[in-house]
């Protein structure tokens, strides 16, 4: 396998605007004889389906959920990132670069950042025409706000739904090259398997999930824009039909697969409840805007909170530990995510956790000193200039509500506690995947013809993703990226004509996905999907965690596979291939990230560093601060898939290059 | 927090084979429910009960289970999304039943949200109304102008983004005695007539999306408000009242 990242040569703020100057194109009258598959309707897959659509190419597109609308983009809640400096503090496309690539701890390729960076502010232009309402000021003007990683304000948002306004307006735009018959859009279908003819990506196998019929589909090109793996650890913050199998089917095909154990633990989400949780709930990096993180000094008095004998009002001032103001004083409650995570993982292992759970995992994030500091401001600015302590607290409350109204309502109908009047109580879960599979500057994979955009490919975070960033990384992609880069590409096909799906090779893929669907209906186990997708996910998340070391790496390689063999052998799905079946759908799934698990721990142990979400204990300094190892491991891991066995895969490395920024330790202090 | 308890309850549930076959409800005992379990994830604990007993699981939509992506529905003992305002089932929890309780779980209940199976109904009608007509016809090419060219009032863009806030779920369809889709299509006409940038094409847009809306099959607005008070995001009648204006403006 040979790795070539295509970076176009020249200064860096001139590439992307040299390259796309170069690039082959596709005469209008021409466009309508090409096909082009799109897998996945988020925000990657939506714009990118919409844009070629309006281009004129034949675009099918297809999702697992009852419509294109409910893409898991939809639940991203803080924002977007966008190098507009409307702040007027100083930031530039050059600073937005510039963060990124320390917030991702010098792992990512600068030329890909470099585009991420020069297209953000389209991307806020385009929204706005296409009717998203952004939260705006009463001059009428956009508002911005602060997240992790970063000095300055460059996050546009919707308040904490801003998601759901992008997703809707990619899918407003997707919905119009329906209308308009550009596209072709398959709800409730699920990609199988990949076909390649020639070597080149050529089509897919769907699964029609209401009527179980298995479906082929040809095409000239096709992108993957399927998301992230976090389920891979049953308990994340991703949707419930999150999976990897897109990816991975692409991957089994001959996709490299990168940087897989670089997985993003968000530090504020709501602590585990029990056994029977299904899934993790974010609370905005946006909070931290105004809540300070604190856990007790004294190990009694956590104790006593969580026993319901001391509520954390109680505790005075000075007997409580704000440890990320404390470490960080630069950057203070706005560390990047993946420093934020493993501190509250410290204090915890230290006993000082707060959260009545089985582990004790949690730490409070506190809005009482912005309630009073916010109800003063506003007082003053209504011409009060001497409020009580009351009518503080009254204004600063109404602050809050307008801010972060609906997080506030979220969590208190998951927690059945007020935020309000007591300290949120909150704790790291896993929710964004940096790996994914391997792409070249054009978006194109190791297979000629097939395309990753968004959270399934790795391509720009590095290993770790700053706040706001992922929205702005599925966008760049589907509308600024994908258009021209897969139209270079297919500028070789217009005289390809139409590409039969009664090849051998359509058949073969059919049969093949075929047969694993009858294996696992025929294999008559005694237990579900779930208690081996449970299974995995605990030896994920404590080998392949937030902190990881050899020895449980080893351990978890080993676990993995044994709890796949058993799976294969003792799974129990109900129900006919012929109908809609969820446990089907969810063994096919689980399946892949029996695979994918696997292939997670082993890039975690060859990896002998620690470098933005990857932690491992033996590398870290005096002060517990990340170790990373440049001369080492400055580069992408990139594994070609050798059987379902995966300690047989191979890994390949595709070196980082800095030439235009001085990489440095990464210091938040 | 209050602390969280384990409840016995029994749960009659629509069972529906497929769109062509005829339900019925079912009667479920599910014991050693956590209060503090979604109401989802207490159905999770009653399919995983079934799939042990080799009985066949109980289809029902989901995916996010923050309340925003509108997959999940169900009738719950009689209301949509259950007895909490504000609510989508999923953000439901079984903190708000009691030990003994029976709950009944149904499908919506609407012509135009034919039943796929058991509590699975088919809302493209959503996506072809939307389609129609719920858009802004501006091109991807991100040469527009800079955002910030347009002043928007701040209370036009709140009021935009309350109504952009609708998720989709089908709520008011099938809380409406008239399987009415006026609230949902309100707040898509409403989201764009109070932009400057829907208003180039007000007049097309309300015209196209209530002919597909009516092609769908949903019933008409008589203003009794159940969508509203049932909508898990608590989208406004407003918003219908608003499309009539818009409806009638472009009739002229």
């Amino acid at each position: 396998m040979k790795l070539d990242s295509k970076i176009p040569q020249g200064p860096l703020s001139d590439k992307w605007t040299d390259y796309k100057d170069h690039l082959k194109l596709v005469a209008p009258n021409n466009r309508p004889k090409i096909d082009i598959i799109v897998v996945g309707t988020g925000l990657a897959g939506a714009s990118a389906a919409a844009s070629l659509g309006e281009m004129g190419y034949n675009v099918k597109a297809f999702c697992f959920q009852d419509s294109p609308r409910r893409a898991h983009s939809i639940a991203a809640q803080g924002g977007i990132n966008a190098a507009k400096n409307y702040q007027n503090d100083g930031d530039s496309i050059y600073r937005l670069f510039y963060d990124t690539i320390k917030g991702g701890d010098y792992r990512s390729r600068e030329a890909n950042v470099h585009r991420l960076a020069e297209v953000s502010g389209n991307i806020i232009d385009q929204c706005v025409s296409q009717g998203v309402p952004f939260a705006r000021e009463y001059g009428g003007m956009l508002d911005n706000r602060s997240f992790g990683g970063v000095q300055v304000q460059r996050t546009f948002y919707a308040a904490g739904q801003t998601g759901q306004q992008l997703l809707l307006g990619a899918y407003s735009a997707l919905s119009r090259q329906i209308g308009l018959g550009h596209v072709k859009m398959f709800s409730r279908h699920e990609m199988l398997d990949l076909v390649k003819v020639d070597g080149k990506a050529r089509g897919i196998i769907a699964r029609n999930l209401v009527t179980g019929e298995l479906e082929r589909h040809s095409a000239h090109a096709v992108v993957i824009a399927s998301g992230g793996y976090g389920n891979v650890y049953f308990l994340s913050t991703n949707a419930m039909g999150s999976n990897v199998t897109a990816s991975w089917k692409v991957h089994k095909q001959g996709a490299a697969f990168a940087n897989p154990c670089f997985v993003q633990i968000h530090p504020t989400c709501i602590p585990v409840h029990g056994t029977n949780q299904a899934k993790l709930t974010l609370m905005s990096e946006s909070l931290r805007n105004s809540g300070r993180i604190w856990v007790p000094k004294k190990k009694e008095d956590a104790e006593a909170v969580r026993n319901g004998s001391l509520k954390p009002t109680q505790i005075a001032e000075e007997d409580r530990d704000y440890y990320l103001e404390r470490r960080y004083p630069a950057f203070g409650n706005l560390v990047p995510r993946d420093v934020a995570s493993r501190a509250a993982k410290e204090v915890c292992d230290e006993g000082l956790g707060i959260e009545a759970n089985d582990t004790n995992e949690g730490v409070y994030l506190d809005f009482s000193s912005e309630i009073k500091s916010k109800g003063k401001e506003v007082a003053y600015a209504q011409g009060n200039h001497d409020p009580n302590e009351e009518e503080t607290i009254k204004l600063g409350k109404q602050w809050i509500e307008e801010k972060y109204g609906n997080l506030f309502a979220m969590y208190e109908k998951i927690t059945d506690e007020n935020p309000y009047e007591t300290p949120m109580k909150i704790y790291p879960a896993v929710h964004y995947t940096m790996g994914g599979v391997w792409v070249d500057y054009n978006l194109q994979s190791t297979i000629p013809g097939c395309f990753v955009a968004g959270e399934a490919n790795f391509s720009d975070h590095g290993a770790n993703r700053l706040g706001a960033s992922a929205l702005m990384q599925g966008l760049a992609d589907g509308y600024f990226v994908l258009p021209y880069t897969v139209s270079n590409y297919l500028a070789d096909d217009i005289r390809t004509g139409k590409i039969s799906t009664d090849s051998p090779e359509f058949a073969q893929a059919e049969s093949n996905v075929k047969a694993t669907i009858d294996k696992f209906l025929n294999n008559n186990g005694t237990k579900s999907v779930d208690h081996f997708h449970k299974r995995l996910g605990l030896v994920m998340w404590n080998k392949v965690g937030m902190a990881r070391n050899e020895k449980g790496l080893k351990e978890a390689i080993e676990e993995i596979g044994q709890i796949r063999d058993e799976f294969y052998k003792d799974v129990y799905v109900p129900g006919t291939s012929d109908e809609l079946n969820p446990e089907l759908e969810k063994a096919l799934r689980v399946a892949d990230f029996l695979e994918l698990g696997q292939l997670m721990a082993m890039d975690a142990l060859q990896r002998n560093e620690s470098c933005g979400g990857h932690f491992r204990n033996e590398y870290q300094d005096a002060e517990g601060e990340t170790l990373r190892d440049d001369e080492k491991f400055s580069f992408v891991s990139a594994w070609e898939y050798k059987g379902q066995d995966t300690t047989k895969a191979e890994l390949h490395k595709e070196e980082l290059k800095y030439e235009f920024i001085k990489i440095a330790a990464r210091n938040y202090k | 927090m209050s602390a969280a308890k384990n409840i016995n309850i029994t749960l009659k549930i629509w069972r529906q084979k497929n769109a062509d076959s005829k339900g019925n409800i079912e009667t479920y005992k599910l014991d050693n429910v956590s209060t503090a379990s979604s109401f989802l994830e207490m159905l999770d604990q009653l399919n995983e009960q079934l799939i042990n007993e080799r009985k066949e699981p109980v289809a029902f939509d989901h995916d996010c289970r923050e309340g925003i992506c509108g997959m999940c529905s169900l009738y719950i003992n009689g209301r949509a999304h259950g007895p909490e305002t504000g609510t989508t089932t999923c953000q439901l929890h079984m903190r708000k039943f009691n030990d003994g309780d029976t709950i009944f779980i149904e499908p919506w209940r609407s012509k135009a949200f034919p039943v796929v199976k058991d509590l699975v109904v088919d809302r493209s009608a959503f996506d072809r109304i939307q389609q129609a007509g719920g858009f802004v016809s501006v091109n991807t090419s991100g040469n527009t102008i800079d955002a910030n060219s347009i002043p928007i009032p701040k209370d036009d863009a709140d009021k935009a983004f309350m109504a952009a806030a609708c998720i989709g779920c089908g709520a008011c369809v099938a809380s409406c005695k008239n399987g009415s889709a006026m609230l949902f299509v309100g707040a898509k006409v409403s989201q764009y007539a109070l932009l400057p940038q829907g208003k180039v094409e007000a007049t097309q847009r309300v015209q196209n999306m209530v002919r597909q809306m009516d092609e769908e099959g949903f019933g008409n607005c008589t203003n009794t408000g159940a969508c509203e008070v049932e909508c898990p995001k608590g989208i406004s009648l407003e918003n219908i009242a608003r499309m009539n204006r818009e409806y009638l403006k472009s009739s002229f």
